[in-house]
């Protein structure tokens, strides 16, 4: 071996390309994200647990601890057994209108025609319009006396003036009426999610179902669903857990009503804890959708799993 | 099995026409390869004999019936896609028995057919894999089975072999060959590699700008190519060509030679200049022009490794020949003449 003389070697600085160290400039940017969530979400969401567990309210703000006397006494209240239902039934049948006019919405966007672009964007609006705005929309709709649906259904000569339904006032009525608002928000979130998968799928796998013999039904059913199911699943995880957690629509299309028919989780959370003052009660009803949550997304999650491997 | 035969095909995409008139007929159990230049039109026109376009003028016959307003489905042919198009979330035994099923076949008779199929291929010991677990080759052979299963009428094949590694591109190629023969279904293959249609067709249809330039044996497309496009197209290197007065004169690389080499029998000499040398193991190609020609005209001539590169030095020049017999002649249109 030749060892030769290094003239005069410096030692660059430590610290000179240490932003070219992935873990490092990782860290850095992962940061603000984990502050984020730690801040926002996870603060607040310990405090939540504390709340549930103690005996506080604005007139009396103690942070005596209780135990799950808050829990117990919320599920014994008959209101909250039929408020947790409207959740899943608000939950789950708009989801299902959402992915049922989304799948629909895709297949039909999918198609070239003759103005699409317009239209593509013009379906979006339901998910880009503030909501506030669109549900003031919606009352007018369903108004009992001005309602446009009725006028149209009663000058088609559907239906009778004196058996116009009245939309928000009927329990079952008004609780088809937050689903159907809902879904319309929702679904081209759906119509996304359905078009970035379909196209996703590689042509030829298409074209080889075709000439394999498969109809349009077959090749829907056994291959392009089972193969844009996972990105469906994600999409679906979304809308669960938004439209769980959601009371926007509810507060401001029916206010829970009539009677409680319309009352969902975070709506009586939001009515309990912050309207009422009693913030104990009001944390145990919303930490009550955090295991149906869990539950729903570690079942979603488990499939997509077992679908990739 | 059955014959296909397409008449004026045309096919035409808004302002683009795809496939300008093709016609052809191919007998029970042909091979055919369809060979041309990307973009050419030669998928196109595979996508309309199996339905997954409808051309905008033109008869198509499978089997003695017009199939111009038959969906796919009903059409009984079977095609394998450049990727394969196997479906990732079948297992092989499913995605074989998927063209069964669509047909309604019973579940004892879809069990004995893919059992038959992958046998016949040689992936009986794949069937409870998926796609993705298997290599190119395995994944080619799955299709080639799935295309198979239901005895299609005929076999369409669109660049089965471009995903796959040179090395076994060659095996494959003899694979299907040997197959075709064995099973007998009548084959349209689609390729723009000169070698694989050379090598598989029984005759070979060369197509350029949505037409077919020529149809024929490999041996007739190689040896009297009918136009300056598919002498320029088929061969590696291709046919040299030397204009004059807008009429050419073509020759093979390997029929251009050092006068020496030529025995006897009449001759045609140049003054070759070689420029470079490429040395391919078994020959060596020599780049360079022709004295009293256009120097920007490149002609190529394919000698034997075995002779010394001294003998026919680069920079200077030397008495080539070809055989009278080895010259084709174009005229200014690039169609083939009877010469001089």
């Amino acid at each position: 071996m030749v060892t030769i003389a290094e003239p005069g070697t410096k030692a660059a600085s430590r610290f000179r390309y240490i932003l070219d160290r992935r873990e490092t400039l990782g860290a850095i940017f992962v940061a603000p994200a984990i502050l984020y969530v730690l801040l926002l979400v996870g603060g607040p969401f310990l405090l939540a647990v504390y709340y549930s567990i103690s005996a506080y309210t604005i007139y009396d703000p103690s942070w005596r601890f209780v135990g799950l006397v808050n829990f117990a006494q919320v599920i014994q209240n008959p209101v909250f057994l039929k408020t947790l239902g409207n959740t899943f039934l608000f939950t789950f049948g708009s989801q299902l209108l959402g992915l049922i006019l989304g799948k629909f919405g895709a297949f039909l966007l999918m198609r070239p025609f003759a103005g699409r672009k317009i239209v593509r964007a013009l379906i979006i609006l339901p998910w880009a319009v503030p909501i506030a705005l669109a549900a003031v929309a919606w009352e007018w709709m369903f108004d009992s006396l001005y309602s446009v649906i009725n006028w149209s259904m009663i000058a088609l000569g559907i239906i009778d003036r004196s058996d116009a339904p009245n939309w928000l006032g009927n329990p079952h009525l008004a609780m088809l009426c937050v689903i159907i608002v809902n879904a319309w928000r929702f679904f081209p979130f759906a119509i996304v999610i359905f078009l970035a998968g379909i196209t996703s799928i590689p042509q030829d796998i298409i074209d080889a179902a075709t000439v394999d013999g498969a109809g349009f039904w077959r090749r829907n059913y056994q291959i392009v669903l089972p193969l844009i199911l996972p990105i469906v699943a994600v999409g679906l995880i979304f809308g669960i857990v938004f439209t769980f957690t959601d009371l926007s629509i509810v507060y401001l299309l029916t206010n829970g009503g009539p009677i409680n028919a319309t009352s969902v989780l975070a709506f009586q959370g939001f009515q309990v804890g912050i309207v009422s003052g009693d913030v104990s009660h009001g944390a145990a009803i919303s930490l009550f959708m955090l295991p149906v949550l869990l539950v729903v997304v570690i079942i979603v999650l488990r499939f997509i799993r077992r679908r990739e491997v | 099995m059955a014959t296909v035969s397409a008449s004026n095909i045309v096919k035409r995409f808004d302002e683009v026409l795809a496939v300008n008139g093709i016609s052809l007929a191919i007998p029970d159990g042909e091979f055919v390869v369809l060979l041309g230049p990307s973009g050419c039109g030669k998928t196109t026109f595979l996508r309309i004999i199996c339905g997954l376009e409808r051309q905008t003028s033109g008869d198509l016959v499978i089997d003695g019936n017009i199939v111009n307003d038959v969906p796919p489905r009903a059409r009984g042919v079977a095609m394998m896609f450049q990727s394969y198009g196997l479906y990732p979330h079948y297992t092989v035994r499913n995605n074989i028995a998927f063209p069964l099923r669509t047909q309604r076949v019973s579940g004892t008779e879809i069990e004995k057919k893919v059992k038959w199929a992958s046998r016949l291929l040689g992936i009986e010991f794949l069937l409870d894999r998926r796609p993705r677990q298997l290599s190119g080759g395995e994944r080619q052979r799955v299709a080639l089975a799935r295309a198979l299963v239901r005895e299609p009428t005929a076999l369409l094949l669109d660049e089965p072999l471009s995903n796959l590694d040179a090395k076994l591109r060659a095996s494959a190629r003899q694979e299907i060959k040997q197959f075709q023969r064995r099973v007998g279904v009548t084959t349209i293959y689609v390729t723009h590699d000169q070698v694989e249609a050379m090598a598989l067709g029984d005759r070979i249809a060369v197509v350029d700008h949505g037409r077919i330039r020529q149809i024929g044996t490999p041996t007739e497309i190689y040896d009297e190519p009918a136009d300056r496009f598919v002498a320029t197209f088929v061969g590696a290197p291709p046919m040299n060509l030397l204009t004059h007065n807008g009429a050419c004169l073509g020759f093979r690389p390997e029929n251009f030679l050092p006068r020496e080499m030529m025995r006897d029998g009449a001759v045609t000499e140049f003054w070759f200049r070689v420029d470079r040398y490429e040395y391919l193991g078994s020959e060596r190609i020599a780049y360079g022009t022709i004295e009293g020609f256009d120097s920007t005209q490149f002609i190529t001539a394919k000698l034997p490794a075995r002779i010394a590169e001294e003998s026919v030095r680069p920079g200077e020049r030397h008495l080539f020949a070809v055989h009278r017999q080895d010259l084709r002649y174009f005229d200014h249109d690039g169609k083939r003449t009877r010469g001089h």
